[in-house]
């Protein structure tokens, strides 16, 4: 019988055919403007890496102003730490699996050949990234702690960047210049784009693209690249000394830290260890403030940092008014559609049909239309997503509709259409077909 | 084969009470064709509507084949009536954008057959009423009568117990209602019990019975009287 009701739900639609448009374009509107902001919501709340969230930690310590207010929790305390603070736990024995120290940085690309030179961002960090995040080659490998030392003047790069100098060939061996200096290509990096962008979530970064040039932290230091993205500072910075040796000493927080700890016991001893090295830097005169060191894993350091906005809550809820105004609407057109067929259903009563038949033949009908006007707010929301990307930029990543999506609109519309269908078809299938069917 | 015993229909509102049938009782046997007349308001309708289980009576025993279908759910009545009823209707009510064939396929879909039987059902039926030839065709473009031929195969192809045809010749000029009154006739010298309301004295008069309803109450009346019967006014023509 669901294909002879689909038949006819297709001919009751085609019966009508302003009525049904209107329909299915009041859904579609509805299903459009919901999932443009589900699916920003979704992508910005999705955990970037799964299968290691829960054993990568982000590592606060509060070196901060002792004349600010109290801390109540991880928000309250610097995202990142000072250089020197970095290092000292970088290089340190401690309980954890594996450690990165490193900040963002960016320097003048200049290509082979008569191609004009560029910008382009880089990450400096200490050789442990690529490791601890998973991180895929195309080409090549990750460097060690031997070329961290060293201060090699090697490089990883990413794929687009290997696309635009070497064509997409295996450019290992091959050299980049940047900032003037040469290094060796030692990696490449395959498509990587964790989103949101955990590792580094200052603002406006949460959904930046992944740099496309790695290099190793001792190396960007001595070149000296100076960090791009959010630099924080309470205390003055000594005059005395060159600039970025000062900047090197100084309180001044710019620098990301991570590290990765297996176990509970594993992060509860690392967590013991930080405490102790803020009381050893408290003794040294330094830590002004009360004993603040956090440990956040990548998906309460997404909380931590705010990386979904109060915003994007508010945006998701209103979407969804929408589309409850938009299913009240359309169950007032189901109400004008079917009271209108109300003779033919008296007919297929007399014929032999029961309640329950009538009210499925329009259940059919309103999940048709449900299927439609998910399918037209599929369109909606990729006009909107495109309109996103316009608007806010750092939200290209945040703008596909991905097949999962794409099922959860059709299927969301079709729930919107059946719960804005139940009570005319309902109503329908009550109808008393003795008076019907003398005033056909 | 349907038999209503004291048989009798209120319609309540919060401020009126209607009686459209007061205590009717009647029987038809199997095979019968019956002519039901009345003025209008007499309560014919609501008479056919009860015999076609389109409403429950408020009151009195309604049997089909011995079996009380006063008071059966939504369910069993659509079973009943899709597998002993077929109705004909003065406007002849087929669903004007499916063609011929799926309108005689109606009460088909709902007795569950294959589409085979199906298939076979609407070529006979359609076959018997002359327009097997035009099973695509679209009931705008027929005539009335052929319009109401279609209705007639429709009510015939779940080969029913009996036809409900209430004033099948209404909307028909006497050419066209003289052939549907024939076709009636074949099918019930086939053996298919017909009860058919009408105002035509004439058409009433070719039926085997007469069954006169006024005010809610049904009588039988001699064959050859119903002209007369109809031309008195209704209080006296309850005494006829």
């Amino acid at each position: 019988m669901f294909n002879y009701y689909l038949r006819l739900a297709l001919r009751s639609m085609r019966r009508t055919p302003i009525l049904t448009a209107l329909m299915v374009l009041a859904l579609g509107l509805g299903i459009g403007a919901f999932m443009t902001t589900f699916t920003v919501y979704y992508l910005m709340s999705g955990d970037p890496i799964p299968h290691k969230s829960g054993v990568l930690f982000a590592v606060q310590l509060d070196n901060w102003d002792p004349n600010n207010p109290p801390t109540e929790s991880a928000k309250d305390v610097q995202p990142q730490l000072t250089w020197q603070d970095g290092q000292n736990l970088l290089n340190a024995d401690t309980p954890a699996l594996r450690q990165v120290h490193m900040y963002a940085s960016g320097a003048i690309v200049v290509p082979e050949g008569d191609e004009p030179p560029f910008d382009e961002t880089i990450r400096a960090t200490s050789h442990e990234f690529f490791a601890m995040f998973d991180v895929p080659f195309l080409y090549g490998r990750p460097w060690d702690q031997r070329a961290d030392q060293d201060r090699a003047s090697i490089a990883v790069i990413g794929r687009e960047l290997n696309d635009k100098l070497f064509s997409g060939e295996n450019s290992v061996g091959q050299r980049i210049q940047l900032d003037g200096n040469f290094f060796e290509v030692i990696g490449v990096i395959d498509d990587w784009q964790p989103t949101p962008r955990f590792y580094h979530v200052d603002a406006g970064g949460s959904f930046a693209d992944t740099e496309q040039v790695f290099l190793p932290l001792t190396r960007a230091i001595d070149e000296p690249m100076g960090p791009r993205g959010n630099t924080n500072c309470w205390a003055p910075i000594n005059e005395d000394l060159p600039v970025m040796e000062a900047f090197l000493q100084s309180e001044c927080v710019w620098t990301q830290f991570w590290a990765e700890l297996e176990s509970p016991e594993q992060a509860a001893a690392y967590k013991d260890y930080l405490d102790n090295y803020a009381r050893d830097q408290k003794a040294a005169g330094r830590f002004p403030r009360p004993l603040n060191t956090f440990l956040s894993d990548v998906n309460a350091w997404m909380e931590v940092n705010g990386v979904v906005g109060n915003d994007n809550r508010v945006q998701l809820r209103l979407s969804f008014l929408f589309l409850l105004v938009c299913v009240l609407n359309t169950v007032g057109l189901l109400m004008a559609k079917f009271l209108g067929k109300g003779g033919e259903v008296a007919l297929r009563r007399a014929m032999g049909a029961s309640r329950g038949a009538v009210f499925t033949q329009n259940l059919v009908e309103v999940g048709t239309i449900g299927v439609l006007g998910g399918l037209t707010g599929v369109g909606f929301a990729w006009l909107g997503l495109r309109a996103v990307e316009t608007l806010y930029r750092g939200y290209q990543h945040l703008v596909n509709l991905d097949p999962l999506l794409l099922i959860v609109a059709v299927g969301l519309s079709v729930i919107a259409a059946i719960t804005a269908g139940l009570y005319p078809v309902w109503r329908v299938s009550r109808l008393q077909p003795a008076g019907l069917l003398k005033t056909q | 084969m349907l038999k209503m015993s004291d048989i009798s229909k209120v319609y309540r509102t919060e401020l009126v009470e209607t009686h459209a049938l007061r205590e009717l009782s009647l029987h038809v046997d199997e095979g019968e064709f019956v002519a039901v007349t009345g003025p209008s308001g007499s309560g014919k309708t609501t008479f056919l509507n009860i015999a076609g289980l389109l409403e429950s009576p408020t009151s009195g025993l309604f049997e089909l084949d011995g079996a009380d279908v006063g008071r059966l759910n939504d369910r069993e009545r659509s079973r009943i009536r899709n597998e002993k009823v077929g109705f004909i209707f003065q406007s002849f009510n087929l669903i004007p954008d499916l063609s011929l064939a799926d309108n005689v396929d109606v009460p088909l879909r709902y007795r569950g057959w294959s589409g085979v039987e199906r298939r076979r059902a609407i070529g006979e039926m359609l076959d018997l009423v002359g327009l097997g030839s035009r099973q695509n065709y679209l009931p705008s473009q027929l005539s009335g009568g052929q319009q109401q031929r279609v209705a007639i195969a429709r009510a015939l192809a779940g080969k029913p117990r009996f036809l409900l045809a209430d004033e099948p010749t209404g909307n028909l000029d006497s050419e066209m209602a003289g052939q549907v009154m024939l076709l009636l006739e074949q099918i019930n010298r086939a053996g298919t019990t017909i009860i058919m309301v009408t105002h035509d004295p004439e058409l009433a008069a070719r039926a085997h019975r007469n069954i006169h309803i006024l005010d809610g109450r049904a009588s039988d009346l001699p064959l050859g009287t119903h002209s007369k019967v109809m031309h008195l006014p209704g209080r006296e023509a309850a005494r006829v």
